[in-house]
């Protein structure tokens, strides 16, 4: 019964979307109050139906109702609480259940916290928040519903596969669409302000806050899936190029490109039109990665010949999506006048090239991810894009970029002059290179010209932005908390290109054959195997090796790494056990049993790979110090009452 | 130099840096192509010799052998219609077993053995890869054929 509800209260809050979407809309056009005020209710009765349709759904997973087809495939009845309340979003399904009432919770929160907002521009915002939400509930109440009955129900159900069954992973696709869908805050004001035809630099000023909210959770959302691989996936990497990682990382760049060019557009006026690209961009790529993911298309393209039905429905949604978006874009753009002006010398053209640079990278990454696709679907062939690609493409994108982030925040808006910084950034320049060069010569004696500008390129980033902290503090500056956050999150990048660098370059990584007793010196460690023994957890049973670390004659820890054998399909699993720290991380992964109690273990030295996800928590402080701004946001009340008094005037 | 021809000095550097990124890019990929091969079309000596690629198939039952004391493999590959060796050093993933279709990347030796360096095998035992399942069918539609008298 319950699931039934839930199913009926999916095709309610469709109905209601479909009002959301449109008596707003003729409400704005006709400047009628009463049609106008129909949205706020709407999108609050929304998220109503929507979220007891998820508590219907989730309630089927606690309870292991089987009789519903996705829950009997997802969950079984030895799967732990947390993993069956995760089980929700495991797969197709569910997930885009928890993408609407993400959307919806974005939708309320928008009309919650705008209440000083003109009454028409949130009646068309909302309404295009509808409409996504009219096409993702349709998607599921036509192609997936998650609420489809079997008859006769089995006994027990499959497990949810067993690689998702991490903490790290159960958050990880929340985290990921509250990014993603969050860039539909910043896409919804840009096309409500395209239909209003009044684009000014208001909307910029009002969706940036939400636009760094979504991306602060995209970046822990990246930040948990590449630590996740780290930890569960057995091969010690924490980035693979896959089209899964690809399809959540372009949303990234180009939301990375967005914020900061939302920054010129609101203090300026400037790339008013370049800005509304980038929110139109950011929220279509989220899309493509939200069904890239989700489809199977990456199985394989021929799934959607096999069930076309969601195939096509995903093409034509994508199509209306950015193709009416990017249509409505050209048809209202030619009016936008931006009024600021700039020197070629400015931080207007620094934060432009950043743009540049980082729109090149998400092509450079969508030209790898979709290719194979396409080739694929013209049936010209079956190929991959090795990781190669990819890596050389960023390190040539990460020097130019290193550069631009050093420079860009000293030069001042308008226009500046090279001279007034030239002997500062000089002198910098030359210490992080020289620095970063020797410092390879030090740890190694060995000259490394791509570890030395790594590590350059992050000392150059550091001290600039450092520089430019103090020569604030030491003028009795205020420091606005969003200045410490940008200031924060560069920090970040410094962090991240150390941890990178670092990790990739003396990384010591081995695949060995272990006899008990016997041991093995990885870097400055020795690796006693002790043997192996059996264990049983909550829904699996496991070998699990013995390994003492000794450094020297210390003994300066133990790993447990397991093989896993999970009740519901009997599938092995690897379980990998790391001894962590700031500095170096010791990570074994047992293979398999080999004769006389042997077994092949893959071992591993990472010195410094925390710092990649340490760096990425830094990016995500920033955001949030950025946003937690008040005189931001009071700065942004006076303004809009100021403009909106004019306005009416 | 006046503020016209600067921002042409701007413009320009942009472009010449946004078009040699392309040329490098576009290179970088081009090498790092890697192209998908069945058992039929090695055996028909359409792969390349000197060019690392990927192959995939069925791991023929009872084939896998290990070398005492290393971790040295080596297993037979098919796809139900002509079938290779491959041999892999170092641990395999955890789904790798006899009947399992998996891929492996590397490349191929003059004495006809691939070398892999990687074997990838999906975490889903009812999972095939795409590549395994649309080789296999083409190898049935051949035989098929054959058996029917076309070829």
């Amino acid at each position: 019964m319950i699931p039934e509800l839930g199913h009926f209260a999916l095709i309610i809050a469709f109905a209601i979307s479909i009002v959301q979407s449109v008596v707003p809309l003729i409400g704005a056009a006709r400047n009628e109050a009463s049609l106008i005020a129909v949205a706020r209710p709407a999108a609050l009765a929304q998220l109503l139906f929507i979220g007891l349709a998820y508590a219907a759904l989730t309630h089927a997973f606690i309870v292991h109702d089987f009789s519903v087809l996705y829950v009997s495939e997802h969950s079984n009845l030895v799967q732990p609480l947390m993993y069956r309340i995760s089980g929700v979003w495991g797969s197709h399904e569910g997930s885009l259940l928890l993408w609407v009432l993400i959307l919806s919770i974005w939708t309320v929160s928008v009309a919650a916290f705008s209440r000083h907002l003109p009454e028409i521009l949130m009646a068309r915002v909302l309404a295009v928040m509808a409409m996504i939400s009219t096409g993702f509930l349709a998607f599921m109440l036509f192609t997936s519903n998650p609420f489809e009955r079997i008859f006769p129900a089995p006994l027990d159900g499959n497990e949810l596969n067993p690689l998702l069954q991490d903490p790290g992973l159960a958050i990880h696709p929340p985290m990921l669409y509250m990014g993603y869908v969050g860039f539909s805050v910043a896409f919804a004001f840009a096309v409500a302000a395209l239909l209003g035809g009044k684009l000014d630099a208001t909307w910029a000023r009002w969706s940036r806050p939400w636009t760094t909210v979504a991306w602060c959770f995209l970046t822990i959302g990246i930040a948990l899936g590449s630590w996740w691989a780290y930890n569960e996936l057995g091969w010690g990497g924490w980035w693979f190029w896959d089209p899964v990682e690809n399809a959540s990382f372009m949303p990234w760049l180009v939301g990375t490109a967005l914020i900061h060019s939302l920054a010129s557009t609101e203090k300026r006026g400037v790339f008013k039109s370049w800005t509304v690209l980038l929110a139109i961009l950011a929220f279509s790529l989220s899309l493509l990665g939200t069904f890239i993911v989700r489809s199977g298309v990456l199985v394989s393209v021929h799934a959607f010949a096999t069930d076309p039905a969601r195939g096509v429905f995903i093409l034509a949604f994508l199509a209306v999506v950015v193709g009416g978006s990017l249509a409505l874009y050209a048809w209202r753009s030619g009016k936008v006048v931006s009024y600021g002006r700039f020197q070629w010398f400015s931080r207007e053209s620094a934060l432009l090239l950043n743009n540049i640079i980082l729109l090149t990278a998400a092509a450079a990454v969508l030209v790898g991810t979709l290719y194979p696709l396409v080739v694929d679907a013209f049936g010209i062939g079956k190929i991959s894009v090795g990781r190669p690609y990819f890596d050389t493409m960023f390190s040539l994108v990460a020097i130019p970029l290193a550069l631009l982030l050093g420079i860009g925040p000293a030069i001042r808006w308008k226009g500046d002059n090279w001279a007034r910084i030239s002997r500062v950034m000089t002198t910098i320049f030359i210490v992080s290179l020289v620095t970063g060069l020797l410092l390879p010569f030090l740890i190694e004696d060995e000259l490394n010209l791509g570890t030395g500008l790594g590590l350059a390129a992050a000392l150059w980033i550091a001290l600039t932005t450092l520089k430019d902290l103090f020569s604030r503090l030491s003028h009795k500056l205020r420091l606005s908390p969003s200045y410490a956050g940008m200031v924060i999150a560069h920090l970040g990048v410094a962090i991240f290109i150390v941890g990178v660098t670092i990790t990739m370059s003396y990384s010591v990584e081995k695949d060995l054959r272990v006899a008990p007793g016997s041991s093995y010196q990885i870097a400055d460690y020795d690796f006693h195997f002790q043997g192996t023994r059996k264990v049983k957890g909550e829904n699996y049973l496991a070998d699990e090796a013995v390994i003492e670390i000794w450094s020297g004659n210390e003994k300066t820890g133990e790993l447990f790494p397991q093989k896993r054998v999970y009740s519901g399909k009997g599938n092995p699993m690897t379980d990998a056990s790391i001894d962590k720290s700031l500095f170096r991380d010791l990570y074994a992964a047992l293979g398999e049993e080999l004769d006389n109690g042997a077994w092949s273990m893959r071992v591993y030295y990472k010195p410094m790979i925390r710092w990649i996800w340490l760096g990425c928590i830094f990016m995500a402080i920033g955001g949030v110090l950025a946003i937690s701004d008040r005189r931001y946001r009071q700065t942004v009340r006076q303004k809009l009452t100021e403009k909106l008094s004019v306005s009416r005037a | 130099m006046n503020k016209r021809s600067r921002r042409k000095v701007l413009i320009i550097a942009v472009v010449f840096g946004v078009g040699l990124a392309t040329v490098l890019g576009l290179t970088a990929f081009q090498e790092n192509l890697l192209y998908f091969y069945t058992p039929t079309q090695i055996k028909a000596g359409e792969a390349p010799q000197s060019h690392s690629f990927r192959v995939g198939g069925l791991v023929v039952n009872g084939s896998v052998s290990r070398e005492a004391g290393s971790l040295k493999v080596q297993f037979d590959l098919t796809d139900n219609a002509e079938t290779m060796t491959v041999q892999y050093t170092g641990i395999l993933p955890d789904l790798f077993r006899e009947g399992q279709g998996i891929v492996a990347m590397g490349s191929l030796q003059p004495n006809g053995m691939f070398v892999a360096d990687e074997v990838l095998a999906k975490h889903d035992e009812n999972y095939m890869p795409p590549e395994v399942a649309d080789a296999l069918k083409a190898a049935e539609q051949t035989a098929k054929e054959r058996a029917s008298g076309k070829i």
